[in-house]
């Protein structure tokens, strides 16, 4: 039962009149965080709207906790949580009265002071809902989305233009919900928070998945990692070769700068490291160079992420 | 701090009553804690009353001034809320995504619309009590079936609603704003509300008393402050508007 997929979307197609936001998208998200990356306007929206009912296939199928999300709006929607992009709130309401009001719409919904005490909401006093600043007014849709204690939360963009401890607070929040089982999918364009908080993330570009796999998988895949160090001139790079895994290279570059390329992993650099011991090289300046996404958006693409 | 286990899921929809009440409540709220809608839904038609009820502005006809206008008044009162105020309030919920949002909660759409709708009558309530108040201390005597006024009241509210949500779900949120108080104004001098139908020319008079407001503040008067029956011929005509305006509504709005 736990394996399986919260969301399954197969070839799924999207049109808003002549322009084609989703085109032929296929995504599975597992049961844990999944990231939904990509730039603006590479469908991220469209498809999570597409999951949350909103929007109606042009072609495919959507399934969320095995539901279709149009056809059976009514049993689904009990059970998951959403947080818009932006608004979603009476403007002359108050951050506590609009969440209580969500969580009488739940049968069990979660201990609203907590959760406004949690996310720092308190300060808000009675202050209605559009004269609060950005940063709260993300936090108290977060809120919102959490407290009918859903199986699956959808969350679009949920740090864009937060502060750093806000957003802190925010990624805490969804490691908590994961802890207690709960299901995530959050879009966004920070390759960051995908790498800090996603068991999984899809990649997408034009309306499509390109790549999908956990944050070390897609890292790794691509061009391979580096390390690099300075030592003496004219090591015995062949010596240093014999000691590494079959798939590594080691050449030096420059007089005194080294590369080893690889899988470069603890013992790959304890191997490098444990060399240079034996031959009384002190290894000065050694860094480590691992893919990030960004790199890796960057080789599928040969685009820049936030452009 | 957060224990291990707080947010771990328990989904339920809230029971259908309690989802529907706790909605009715919060638009009611929202409706009475702003100032722009109070100023239509209350003030406005206090000061008619009051103040073309002491002065003589207006050749209101044979009889008490009081008389004539209370019937008028109501009828304003049921299109400032059901029509003008529901409008801009819906149409900036829909601008500002609370409609969106609302549409994935467990609170069906049919059961959000059914929370609007009490909470106008809540509202038309206690404009009804305020302004009859009022009324009654001018030394208003109304006459008549109470029974046919309710079922003018409701009729009214029905034809206001179904304009009113039209409006809110196909233009833009200052569009609506914009025409829900240019045709509240329009209504207010053409309906039959202060200035009797006929001081207008006969031509026009026909026109006029085909508008929803006319009929409605036409019916009241027939009934109020002659006595009438039921008034079927207005009536018909709230009838005709809602089922036109709600149809409407309901093929055109648009939640986003």
């Amino acid at each position: 039962m736990r394996s399986d997929p919260v969301v399954q979307v197969r070839d799924l197609v999207k049109r808003y009149g002549e322009k084609t936001a989703v085109d032929g998208l296929d995504l599975e998200a597992s049961p844990g965080v999944t990231a939904v990356l990509g730039p603006n306007g590479a469908g991220k929206t469209t498809t999570v709207e597409s999951c949350e009912g909103y929007r109606r296939p042009d072609s495919g199928t959507v399934r969320v906790l095995g539901l279709d999300p149009v056809r059976e709006a009514a049993a689904l929607r009990p059970r998951i949580g959403v947080m818009l992009q932006s608004g979603g709130v009476y403007s002359g309401a108050r951050a506590d009265e609009m969440l209580r009001h969500v969580a009488k719409l739940h049968a069990h919904p979660l201990d609203v002071d907590a959760l406004i005490e949690r996310l720092g909401l308190g300060g808000c006093g009675r202050t209605t809902y559009r004269r609060l600043s950005g940063g709260q007014q993300q936090r108290l849709a977060l809120a919102m989305a959490v407290v009918g204690r859903p199986e699956l939360v959808f969350l679009d963009e949920p740090t864009a233009g937060l502060d750093p401890q806000a957003r802190r607070a925010t990624w805490d929040l969804v490691r908590d919900l994961r802890a207690d089982g709960v299901s995530v999918i959050l879009t966004t364009h920070y390759m960051d928070e995908a790498e800090q908080l996603a068991d999984d993330v899809a990649i997408i570009d034009a309306g499509r998945v390109i790549a999908q796999g956990t944050p070390e998988e897609l890292c790794r895949g691509g061009a391979e990692n580096t390390l690099r160090f300075t030592g003496r001139p004219a090591l015995d790079v062949g010596s240093l070769l014999k000691a590494l895994p079959a798939d590594s290279t080691a050449v030096e570059l420059t007089p005194g700068v080294y590369r080893v390329t690889g899988k470069v992993d603890p013992q790959l650099l304890a191997t490098v490291t444990s060399w240079c011991a034996q031959h009384g090289v002190m290894p000065d300046r050694i860094s480590v160079e691992r893919h990030t996404l960004e790199d890796v958006f960057l080789e599928l693409t040969g685009r820049e992420l936030r452009s | 701090m957060t224990t291990a286990g707080t947010y771990a899921p328990r989904p339920g929809a809230a029971p259908l009553p309690r989802m529907i009440a706790a909605q009715a409540v919060l638009e009611t709220k929202m409706l009475l804690r702003n100032g722009e809608q109070l100023l239509l839904t209350v003030v406005i038609p206090t000061l008619l009353l009051v103040l073309f009820g002491s002065v003589d502005i207006v050749d209101t006809g044979e009889g008490k001034a009081v008389d004539f206008l209370a019937p008028g008044v109501l009828a304003l009162a049921v299109m400032s809320t059901a029509f003008t105020g529901q409008a801009i309030a819906t149409g900036f919920e829909r601008r500002y995504g609370v409609l969106k949002r609302l549409a994935v909660s467990p609170l069906p759409r049919w059961g959000l619309m059914t929370a609007k709708t009490l909470s106008v009558l809540v509202t038309e309530a206690l404009q009804v009590a305020l302004l009859t108040v009022i009324a009654f201390a001018m030394g208003w005597s109304p006459h008549g079936n109470p029974f046919a006024v309710v079922l003018l009241l409701v009729l009214g509210t029905a034809a206001f609603s179904g304009l009113g949500l039209l409006m809110a779900g196909t233009l833009k949120a200052e569009a609506t704003l914009a025409a829900a108080n240019l045709v509240f104004l329009l209504l207010l001098v053409g309906g039959g509300v202060v200035v009797p139908l006929d001081k207008f020319p006969d031509a026009a008079q026909n026109a006029l008393g085909l508008l929803p407001i006319a009929a409605l503040s036409d019916g009241l008067r027939d009934v109020l402050q002659h006595g009438a029956g039921t008034p079927w011929a207005d009536l018909g005509i709230l009838a005709v508007w809602a089922v036109l305006g709600l149809g409407a509504a309901a093929r055109f709005f648009r939640w986003e």
